[in-house]
Formats: C-alpha cells, sequence, structure tokens
C-alpha cells in the first residue's frame, strides 16, 4: 500500500509541480525560517526576543545595538549627559517614516507616552522607560531627557524601544509629557493595529507587507531609508518550530536561512553545500546554590545547607571539567566561563579566566569544611530551554559525584522548571541568563543581587545570594554616569562575587545560524536573527 | 426519534461539563505562564502587574468559575500571548486545517476502499498479499518518521515538492484556502499524504473485511445466478454494502484528523490548529488550549450526531429500528 501510494503522490506531483517552484528564489527576495514567532508586530507589546528581533525592521531606536551590542548612532546622531540626571540627544535630519511623514523629537515623546498604554501587555516595556522622569523638545531635533537620579543606562534603555510616528496615529497638535499620562495624544493604536499592518508604520529599512500567524510575515524594501538601500526586495520570515523541519526546509531549498540548527545537524549542513555562522552570544549558563534554607530541600545526608559555606561552593565549582563540557556534550561549541558576561562586553574583566578544573583539591576543600563523606544533592534543570541543558546538568552530576556529592539530576520540561524554581525547590539548579542590556549591570543586578522588590534587585536570583558589599558596589555603578568610571566598579563588583563562588557559571553559549551559499551573517550576541545582517556574499 | 435526540443531547451536556471540569485543571496544573511570558529583566513590581493583569493571582476555583460564567456567553477567554479572543484564534486556523482533512479524506477514500476490495476478492494473489503488507506498513511506521521521511525523498532529495508552509492561497468567501492555487496545491500534497497514510491503511482493512463477508452472501450469490455482471455486482452491490462499516470509522477520524493533526502539522510547519494547539501548550498559552479542547469535544459530539444521521441513510434497518423506538 505504502509503495502505491508513494507511486501515486509521484505521478501527481510530476503533473502539479510547474518549473518555478523547483527553480531558487528570486536573488532580490530572503527567506528565512525561525524557530520562535513573534506574538504580535506591535513593537511595545511584548518585551521578548521575537518580538524584539522582528521589530527592528520596520521600527528603528534613537539608538542602535550592534551585533556585539555596542551602542551605534540610530535615529540619534549623538547623545550625551549634560548633567547627572540630564541628557541631550541630537536627532538625525531628513528621515522619514514609511507614510512619508518626518521624524522629529515628537514622535520620541509620543513613543514614550504610548508604552504604559499597551494593552493586555504580558510583559511591558515600561522597565525600560520608569526612569525617564521629564522630557522638553528644544527643536524639532533635540531631545532632552530628565531622570530622577543619575541614570548612565539610559542610552541602553532607549535603543530596546521602536519609535512610532505621532502624525500617523493623527497626532497633530503638541504632547505634553507627563509620567502620569500625557496630553494631547489621543487614541493610541491597538495591537491590532500593528498586526493587520495600518498602524505598522515606522523609520526602518523595510516596511509591512503581509503578516499571517503561524504562516509567515513578510517585508518589502523601503526606498527611502535614510541608511541606504536594503539589499532585499523582500524578506520572508517563517516560524518553523521543530528542529528537524527547519534544517529540511534548508537543506530542500525552501528557505535561506535559518536560525538556531541543532548541534548535531551541523556536519549534515556543511557537508551538503550550505555555510554556518557562529558567534558568541550573551547567554551565560550557570549553576545557581540555595544560600538561604536550612535544611535545604535538594540536599541529603546532612541537616546544614552546606551552601552556605563558600568552601563547599568553591569545592563544586574546582570539580567541574568546564572544557570536557564545552568538547564532549556542546560539540566544541560553547566558551568556558569565567564571568557572567562573556569577555569583551562592557564590565567584564580582561582575562576572566574560567575556574580550573582540580578535583583533588575540591575533595580536600570539601573535607575542611565538614563534608569529608560529601552529602546526596539534586540539581534541577530544564530540558528544553538552553542548548543541551539536560546533558550538561547531567555531566555536571557525574562530576560531583566524583568528589563524594552523590548528585541525581531532576530535568522537567522550561514550564514546569521555572515555576518549581521559583518556589525554590531546587537546592541547585542550572539555567541561563542572556544580558538584554549587553553590559555587565544585567547579570549582576538579576541573579546576584540581594532580591529587593523596590529597587528592582534579585528578580532571578533564586538561590537567594546576598552579599551587602556587592549590593552597595551595584548602587555605585548604576548612579555613576562616566562610563570607565562605571565599568571599574562593576569589573570589581563581577570579581567580588566570583571570589565569593555566589554563582557558579560554566560556559557561554555560541548560537548557530545555517543559510545557503551566497549569503553571509554576522553573529549577534543577543541571538536575534535579523533580514538587517544578512548580505549578498559578493 | 425524538427521544433518542433528546436522550442524545443530554449525554452530550453531560460530556461537556465533564470535560470543562478536567481539562480546566489539567491546564491549569502546569507550570505558570508568567514564566514563560514575561522578558526576564522584568523586576518584580512588573511581574507582579503581569500576574494580575492575567488574573492568575485568583485562587483557582474562582479562576474557574469565572470562565464558566463567560463560557456559557459564548466567550472562552483571551489568548494570554496575543490577547485576542481564543475562539476566534483557533477559528482562523480552521480552514488550513479543514482543507488539509479533506484532502487526507479523499485520499484515504479513494485509494483506501478500491485497494480493499481488490484485496478482498483476491485474497491469495499477490496484489491482495502486497495490499495487506503495505497496509500492516501503513500502520505501524509512526506518523513522524513517515513526514520526515517523505520530505526527505521528495523536498530534499528530488526537490519535486516543498519541505513545508501553505504556500501560495487564494480566498474563497473571503477566507485563504491553499487548494485553490497550484502552489498551495504543492504544498498540501506532502502533508495530506502523511495524514492519509494511517486512514487509508485502516479503510482498506475495513474494506477487504467487509468485501471478504459480503462476497459470500446469499444476495450476491443471487445477483450472480440472476446474470449480472461481476462489474456491476462489485461496484453496486458489495461497495455499497460495506460502505456503513467504513463511513463510521471515517467520521470519527476525520474528527481526530481535524483536531489532532499536531504530527503532521509541526513537521510540515502547515499553520493550522494542531500547530497552534502544541504552540500554545508550549507557551503555556492555557485559554487557548482550554478553548481548543472545547472547541474539540464540541466538534466530536457533532461529527458523531451526523453519523448517526449518515447510518439512517445508508442502512434501512437502522431507519426502521430508531422509527419504532
Amino acid at each position: 500500500m505504502r509503495k502505491s501510494t508513494l507511486l501515486c503522490a509521484a505521478s501527481l506531483a510530476a503533473v502539479l509541480v510547474s518549473p518555478a517552484l523547483a527553480s531558487p528564489a528570486a536573488a532580490q527576495d530572503l527567506t528565512i525560517a525561525v524557530s520562535a514567532e513573534p506574538s504580535a508586530l506591535d513593537p511595545h507589546y511584548h518585551n521578548l526576543g521575537p518580538n524584539n528581533a522582528m521589530r527592528r525592521h520596520i521600527f528603528e531606536s534613537m539608538v542602535l545595538q550592534d551585533e556585539k551590542q555596542r551602542l551605534q548612532p540610530g535615529l540619534a546622531t549623538s547623545w550625551k549627559p549634560l548633567d547627572d540626571t540630564t541628557w541631550e540627544f541630537k536627532l538625525r535630519d531628513g528621515v522619514t517614516f514609511h507614510d512619508g511623514s518626518p521624524f522629529t523629537a515628537k514622535d520620541v515623546v509620543y513613543t514614550v507616552c504610548r508604552i504604559p498604554n499597551v494593552e493586555n501587555s504580558p510583559s511591558s516595556f515600561t522597565v525600560y522607560t520608569k526612569a525617564i522622569a521629564d522630557m522638553q523638545i528644544p527643536d524639532p531635533h533635540t531631545l532632552i531627557i530628565k531622570t530622577d537620579t543619575p541614570y548612565p543606562l539610559l542610552p541602553v534603555e532607549v535603543s530596546t524601544w521602536g519609535v512610532l510616528s505621532a502624525a500617523a496615529n493623527g497626532v497633530t497638535g503638541d504632547i505634553g509629557f507627563s509620567r502620569e499620562g500625557c496630553s494631547g495624544t489621543g487614541d493610541y493604536p491597538k495591537t491590532d493595529d500593528f498586526n493587520t499592518g495600518k498602524a505598522a508604520v515606522g523609520t526602518g529599512m523595510y516596511k509591512f507587507k503581509e503578516y499571517s500567524r503561524g504562516d509567515k510575515i513578510v517585508f518589502e524594501r523601503n526606498d527611502n531609508y535614510w541608511g541606504g538601500k536594503a539589499d532585499w526586495a523582500t524578506v520572508t520570515f517563517r516560524p518553523i518550530t521543530s528542529d528537524g523541519p527547519r534544517v529540511a526546509a534548508l537543506l530542500a531549498g525552501d528557505v535561506d536561512m535559518i536560525d538556531k540548527p541543532p548541534l548535531q545537524d551541523l556536519e549534515r549542513i556543511k557537508s551538503e553545500g550550505f555555510q554556518v555562522a557562529q558567534g558568541l552570544s550573551n547567554r551565560v549558563i550557570y549553576l545557581h546554590m540555595d544560600q538561604e534554607q536550612e535544611p535545604t530541600p535538594g540536599v541529603t545526608g546532612t541537616e546544614k545547607n552546606p551552601f552556605k559555606d563558600v568552601r563547599v561552593r568553591k569545592a563544586v565549582s574546582m570539580a567541574i571539567n568546564r572544557e570536557a563540557i564545552k568538547e564532549r556534550i556542546m560539540g566544541g561549541v560553547a566558551v568556558p566561563a569565567g564571568e557572567l558576561l562573556p569577555p569583551g562586553m562592557f564590565g567584564s574583566t580582561p582575562g576572566a579566566a574560567a575556574e580550573e578544573y582540580n578535583p583533588d583539591a575540591a575533595k580536600k576543600l570539601l573535607a575542611e569544611a565538614g563534608y569529608p563523606e560529601g552529602f546526596g544533592l539534586t540539581i534541577g534543570s530544564p530540558n528544553d530551554r538552553y542548548i543541551n541543558d539536560a546533558q550538561v546538568a547531567q555531566a555536571v552530576a557525574q562530576m560531583l559525584t566524583r568528589i563524594g556529592i552523590e548528585t541525581q539530576v531532576d530535568a522537567v520540561t522550561a514550564s514546569t522548571f521555572f515555576k518549581r524554581r521559583n518556589q525554590y525547590e531546587f537546592s541547585m539548579y542550572l539555567a541561563g541568563w542572556g544580558s538584554g542590556t549587553g553590559e555587565m549591570s544585567s547579570p549582576l543586578r538579576a541573579l546576584v543581587a540581594t532580591r529587593n522588590k523596590d529597587k528592582g534587585y534579585g528578580g532571578t536570583n533564586r538561590g537567594r545570594y546576598s552579599n551587602p558589599e556587592l549590593d552597595s558596589l551595584i548602587d555605585q555603578a548604576l548612579a555613576t554616569v562616566d562610563d570607565d568610571k562605571r565599568e571599574k566598579i562593576l569589573q570589581q563588583a563581577s570579581g567580588l562575587v566570583m571570589a565569593d563562588y555566589g554563582i557558579l557559571p560554566l560556559h557561554f553559549e555560541v548560537t548557530p545560524w545555517a543559510f545557503r551559499k551566497g549569503i553571509s551573517y554576522a553573529p549577534r550576541t543577543d541571538q536575534y536573527t535579523l533580514a538587517l545582517g544578512v548580505k549578498p556574499a559578493n | 426519534m425524538l427521544v433518542y435526540l433528546l436522550r442524545r443531547l443530554g449525554q452530550s451536556l453531560f460530556v461537556v461539563a465533564a470535560m470543562a471540569v478536567l481539562v480546566f485543571v489539567g491546564v491549569y496544573a502546569i507550570g505558570n505562564p508568567i514564566d514563560i511570558m514575561i522578558s526576564p529583566d522584568a523586576d518584580q513590581a512588573e511581574m507582579e502587574a503581569a500576574i494580575a493583569r492575567l488574573g492568575l493571582d485568583k485562587p483557582l476555583w474562582e479562576q474557574f468559575f469565572i470562565f464558566v460564567g463567560n463560557a456559557l456567553q459564548g466567550d472562552l477567554g483571551k489568548s494570554f500571548v496575543y490577547s485576542t479572543d481564543a475562539v476566534s484564534i483557533i477559528l482562523a486556523k480552521l480552514p488550513a486545517t479543514m482543507e488539509l482533512a479533506m484532502l487526507a479524506l479523499v485520499f484515504a477514500v479513494f485509494i483506501g476502499v478500491p485497494l480493499g476490495m481488490i484485496a478482498g476478492l483476491r485474497p491469495h494473489s499477490l496484489a491482495g498479499k502486497s495490499i495487506m503488507a503495505g497496509s500492516i506498513l501503513g500502520f505501524s511506521l509512526p506518523n513522524f518518521w513517515q513526514g520526515m521521511m517523505l520530505i526527505l525523498l521528495f523536498a530534499v532529495l528530488l526537490k519535486w515538492l516543498p519541505s513545508g508552509g501553505r504556500g501560495e492561497t487564494a480566498e474563497l468567501f473571503g477566507i485563504p484556502f491553499s487548494f485553490l492555487t497550484l502552489d498551495g496545491l504543492s504544498h498540501m500534497l506532502l502533508p495530506a499524504i502523511n495524514l492519509a497514510l494511517f486512514k487509508t491503511s485502516l479503510v482498506i482493512r475495513l474494506a477487504r473485511a467487509g468485501t471478504r463477508e459480503a462476497a459470500l452472501q446469499d444476495y450476491v450469490k443471487f445477483a450472480r445466478a440472476k446474470g449480472l455482471s461481476s462489474q456491476r455486482i462489485v461496484l453496486v452491490h458489495i461497495a455499497k454494502n460495506i460502505m456503513i462499516p467504513v463511513v463510521t470509522i471515517l467520521g470519527l477520524e476525520l474528527g481526530s484528523m481535524i483536531a489532532f493533526a499536531v504530527v503532521t502539522e509541526s513537521v510540515f510547519a502547515w499553520p493550522g490548529m494542531g500547530k497552534l494547539l502544541i504552540d500554545s501548550i508550549n507557551l503555556l498559552d492555557r485559554p487557548v488550549v482550554v478553548a481548543y479542547l472545547m472547541l474539540t469535544v464540541f466538534m466530536f459530539i457533532i461529527i458523531n450526531f451526523i453519523v448517526d444521521m449518515l447510518y439512517c441513510v445508508l442502512d434501512p434497518r437502522v431507519r426502521l429500528s430508531e422509527a419504532k423506538a
């Protein structure tokens, strides 16, 4: 039966398939298959990777992040602090929106006004605008932003949201900015208006053409782009969430490029004549240890919480062979980490090396701390969130067992893992952190600062590490506008955590992309897949 | 007849109520959507605000009663992820799934029934035996594997057909369909075959068993004795009589093809309801999952009802006994 069905299919296929389908797509068109789909084209609806990547095609920010997340001029040509709480942004002349209206400072104010007013936003961008206390427009191409306290991260935060057109959304008069609610803005566009394309009017290199949820997102070239001509006449993004079919779509020639090819398929992809680009990402994979509960739920064989002792934390770190994890489990595609941010990014310490593997010293240290026989431990880990996450946890478990800590792995699907982790069910867990701002304060503030709702510290510090000295260094860094001084403080803070083994970095993920011959892609540390970075190679 | 209908209706209502409880409690026991949806950069204040926005701060029973209250007014909730009406999100995906299921059904009937009848009429011939061997393959090869093999063969190696997606669509009554364009049809072919393989095997077996049984019956012998051509005997008298089990099973299977084409739709990146379901589960978009399962329950109830009606049309005995009841 199967044979006959196949035969039947073959003959049907021969009849149905026109020659045009078999030929490669026109050179001006680019099709990219992505593993995750944005939940909307509204740039302010959902602060999450896929949405943030997609909006960059249509909506630009005053400040751009390049592929290494360094800040570059975007809609603003320059910016500088006038004093500790005042910033001046000089805006670019001659920029127009897709509907032809000119870009001015009013559009930025309009955007900041809209961000808190997006209905039902699952994850709001207000985290990136709440520092803005006031905005003034001395002339149409100059914008003054006031903050309550010295706020050095303002340019970075400004780079996370795209600018809407006030005129295209029906604003004719002046806008009065106020945190409690602006005046003169009229009704803000709804999220659906962006999905239908009606409100999808930005200054970006590409214009909205078509959006069919679950199927495709199509952009076309913006001929009036201020930064030169786009390389592609149309760009189509197709969400293919399963790994196998995504690779197959590339091999079959249906798409020009895919993101996140599985590591085990890289050889096959290369051998079929396709190319792979890899780049260090901003994501660190780390182990966090419960340093609060006593006794702690995942530890057996002792009534105490061993992780409150820095010697135990150090012993665990020394017992882990990071080089072996990189080679055997990550297929060489990872970089052992000695810090929470990859080398070369703002606030990382030059020459920060990964902990050296030394199981003998680890055993000795463990005995010194009062655990000569070790103890029992369960590590929590997601099994579908990071590259080979459960396998990494397994390897760590074996390495810890070797120094006497009998370790098991409790690996579950991400949604369940995060829920249990946030209820403090794990004494040690494996997770990852990508630095959205591309600088050191992001991981420090989220992962190791003492949990504090008012300051917004320690949001993901589910080991509840707490070090007042570190907290005050972070406070200081976040109030230092001078870049050089701030970087020094961040390095000092990072060094402090590493010396205290408050958290154990394992490795930095390396992100792969695969594409056909004839195009090139510059890998991005933020792991975004942007058509803006895809160039025809010639 | 009326009593019968009323009894069926009562049963259906009970099924809907029981499913509502099971689905709701089951789905709400898994994970925490906020952990998946919110940006890791969000601070605790923002996280609490988002939890309150989605109503997740309320206890389970309160959430359930809100859900039931809204459901009785025809509102099955708003998607957490898209903040749009869950039912309209699902219905927007319905045409894509429908046309795929229909094409698969056509394959299953027009390939399965003739092959099954051949195997039933000539059980010991080479053709009959190979048809049966083939149907075992169709049964036992895992669906996702078949799909990947179809892609490897026809898309990657031969490059005859696209590997996935929906292709070009054309509008009919304002609804986009793929089967109206050549490109769309070429995109439909592989997933439809993948979806149809199992059903075809099933139909072959049913048709074969029915044919073997019918061929020995008195009315067939009588028709033969009367001198009817064997063509007429097979195509009219036997074919008609084997259709009852085939229609029953296909009715049920059509339901499962529409509701649970999850594997095929994921493998071929077909933007239908099955893919929506699996994506929503991964994103913990509870309202969509719950609405989806509730709609599925409705659909199965309606399909079963239609199947019952078809019995009446196909089999006069059912008609008579129902009339008495």
